[in-house]
């Protein structure tokens, strides 16, 4: 089997966001149309394509009760069997907790049980409808409280606010995708190496279809040296999963004509250049450059954009054999 | 800024104001189209008593104000002549999802003064939270409006009473559409606009080009193709995704840091912002920002799919004539006044 192949499940109660958020991320939807999603019924399946020769196959598990039932009795083999991810999803204002509880460590035993290995992932969902200042502090001691439930099971979770209505979504969504890639660090490393050519503030890396962050040059700088301080800092910490959302906007608004985009580039108001294009088949990359303040007119700009342009296309050669790795 | 509840009236056809009946929607129009307000969170705005105005500046200097549906226009103490003198466009709102042959009735009342005391204003009706409304349904009901309305207007001897009516809901772009028509109405040099616009189009291959208002998204001029609502759309998203970006870029350094994003459209810094977008269907997006909050924004076509489009130089050369002429009217239009 040369392509491998990731099995997500995408476990919570009816309700709680599980199509809405898979809607969104992996089919274009925008926030305003999951309100035309009825309630999943049994399990349904999705295989996507991710970064040439990786397959997901997100299982999202319908959560009415009677559902649920069969996940763990009659179908618990076929469900927990080679799970790589599990995504567990709770309404934050949902009325019934002990029984969302009661849900979770059903999943968590036959998890242990069937995939032990496995990740686990935890969205405390719909997160829009708490009152700001009060989001950090539930967000924590619900995840203490799940935390403590899931020790005797040995997962340690990795818990994310979100709401469909903010790019929360996104940076959860960039996660739990960039814990199945293998080779992170080729992306990482040539990353840096292209970023040496370019000397640009930032470049970003994005998964095609769905606009995940998959690598950025600032992320990988913080992991190197611990602290930094650059001219970033005083930048917004959510620009990454912003700029996804953006341009998940962007594409549904083109989407009208019928047609998707090839590049965007902008001249900004403050002396900075963006350049999102097509790196490979399967990402894009977007470069922002800082001018230095001069006196370059219109005619060299176009030519430095060419450049830009030209140098993407010369990367590509590199990604795509990073994508190819077995 | 505030509490100027009769317009100047110098620049008297810069005034619009909007009336209708409690709960039609007049506040919530101005919400949406003025101050990005979502339209879901109009539900929680509250009943407005006393007349307020909205100034916004763009090519012209504009203020909507809004009276709410209850006041008593003719009471003698209030100073409604000189009000109607003043104003360059009557906008009225009338609910579609409801009951509406009260509002043609006043709708009339108010025509028949406001016609008296200024024979030369914009007569604007706006039929409108169509989203309730079936596709069918919307024609018919806009027949019976107009219907009913000229009856009455023939009833109380008013012939020839020039009135537009528009279909609306804040829930799509139809609002912005009426708006940016009613606006087009007061700018006297619009005829020029649309000029220097066609010239533009006809000297580079573009399909469709908009000057929008950046904050607003209202289309002060266009070229005299047709519009196709779907490209409107897309132009006008193309503003946001474009500045959007560009935000995420500027640093949130203190001295600047109390603009809360709402600049009037006016960026902090001096370069204007550009951006371009080359698409699936050999199209291009193309945005150049312009003065006093307006920006170019247009459709390319690009059918030979040449990578770096040649014409682009050229386009870019047009529209900063454009952009000069627009300057010099500007300047111009000032000194008139
Ligand atoms: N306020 C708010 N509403 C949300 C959010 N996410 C989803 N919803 C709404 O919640 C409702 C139910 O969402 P679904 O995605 O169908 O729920 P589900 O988990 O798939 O439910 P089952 O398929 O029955 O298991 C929809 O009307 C969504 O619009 C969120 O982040 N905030
Ligand atoms: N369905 C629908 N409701 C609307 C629309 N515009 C406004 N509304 C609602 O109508 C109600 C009254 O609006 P408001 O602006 O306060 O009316 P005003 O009294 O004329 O200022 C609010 O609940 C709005 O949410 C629309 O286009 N469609
Ligand atoms: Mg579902």
């Amino acid at each position: 089997m040369s392509s491998s192949r990731k099995k997500l499940l995408l476990m919570g109660r009816s309700g709680s966001g599980k199509s809405s958020m898979r809607s969104i991320i992996f089919s274009n939807y925008s926030a305003f149309d999951t309100r035309r999603l009825g309630a999943t019924i049994d399990v349904e399946h999705s295989h996507l394509r991710f970064l040439g020769n990786m397959t997901l196959n997100l299982w999202d598990c319908g959560g009415q009760d009677v559902f649920m039932d069969n996940y763990f009795t009659t179908q618990k083999d076929h469900i927990f069997k080679f799970v790589q991810v599990l995504i567990h999803v709770f309404d934050v204002e949902s009325k019934s907790i002990n029984k969302d509880i009661e849900i979770f460590i059903k999943s968590l035993t036959n998890l242990q049980k069937y995939s032990p290995d496995a990740k686990v992932f935890v969205l405390l969902h719909k997160m829009d409808l708490v009152q700001i200042d009060k989001r950090d502090e539930l967000f924590n001691i619900m995840m203490d409280k799940l935390q403590k439930i899931s020790n005797p099971y040995q997962f340690k979770l990795v818990g994310f606010p979100t709401s469909i209505w903010n790019e929360s979504l996104y940076k959860a969504w960039s996660q739990i995708v960039c814990s199945l890639i293998p080779n992170m660090n080729l992306f990482n490393d040539n990353l840096l190496k292209f970023n040496r050519i370019l000397d640009a503030e930032e470049i970003i890396l994005f998964e095609k279809t769905t606009f995940l962050v998959i690598s950025s040059t600032n992320s990988i700088r913080q992991q190197l040296n611990g602290t930094t301080t650059n001219s970033l800092d005083n930048l917004d910490p959510k620009r990454f999963e912003k700029i996804s959302n953006i341009i998940k906007t962007y594409k549904q608004s083109i989407s009208k004509l019928r047609t998707n985009f090839n590049n965007l580039i902008i001249k900004g108001s403050n002396d900075t250049q963006f350049f999102i294009d097509g790196l490979t088949d399967n990402m894009f990359i977007m470069i922002i450059l800082k001018d230095s303040p001069s006196k370059s007119g219109e005619y060299v700009n176009n030519k430095e954009e060419l450049i830009v342009l030209k140098n993407i296309k010369s990367a590509r050669k590199w990604f795509e054999k990073i994508e190819s790795v077995k | 800024m505030e509490g100027m509840l009769l317009p100047n009236p110098k620049d008297s056809n810069a005034t619009i104001l909007l009336m209708g009946l409690r709960r039609g929607g007049k506040s919530s129009i101005c919400k949406v189209v003025f101050h990005n307000m979502q339209p879901l969170d109009t539900l929680y705005l509250e009943s407005t008593s006393k007349p307020t105005t909205e100034q916004f500046s763009s090519l012209i200097d504009l203020s909507v104000m809004e009276l709410p549906g209850q006041l008593n226009y003719f009471e003698p103490n209030y100073d409604s002549e000189r009000l109607f003198q003043s104003i360059g466009a009557l906008v009225y709102v009338i609910d579609s999802q409801d009951e509406y042959l009260n509002a043609i009735t006043n709708l009339s009342m108010i025509i028949e003064y406001a016609y008296k005391v200024n024979p030369k204003i914009n007569i604007e009706v706006l039929i409108h939270k169509i989203d309730g409304l079936s596709e069918d349904y919307r024609l018919d009901c806009q027949r019976d409006i107009m219907q009913r309305t000229g009856d009455e207007l023939l009833d109380l001897g008013l012939e020839g009473v020039q009135v537009s009516f528009y279909l609306t809901s804040i829930f799509d772009h139809s609002i912005y559409e009426a708006f940016s028509r009613i606006v087009q109405k007061l700018i006297n040099e619009l005829p020029s606009l649309e000029n220097m616009l066609d010239n533009l189009v006809e000297h580079s291959s573009i399909e469709k080009v908009f000057l929008f208002d950046i904050n607003s998204k209202i289309y002060v001029a266009t070229d005299s193709s047709p519009v196709d609502i779907q490209t409107y759309e897309v132009c006008a998203e193309f503003i946001d995704i474009t500045i959007d970006l560009d935000n995420l870029y500027i640093s949130e350094s203190p001295s600047n840091g109390a603009s809360n994003g709402q600049s009037n459209g006016e960026p902090t810094c001096a370069k204007e912002v550009k951006s371009i977008s080359y698409l699936n269907n050999g199209s291009i997006l193309y945005l150049k920002q312009m003065i006093r909050g307006l920006a170019l924004v247009a459709s390319i076509n690009n059918e030979d799919n040449d990578e770096f489009n040649n014409n682009l130089t050229l386009i870019d050369y047009n529209v900063n004539l454009f952009k000069s002429s627009l300057k010099k009217m500007w300047e111009n239009s000032r000194i008139q006044s």
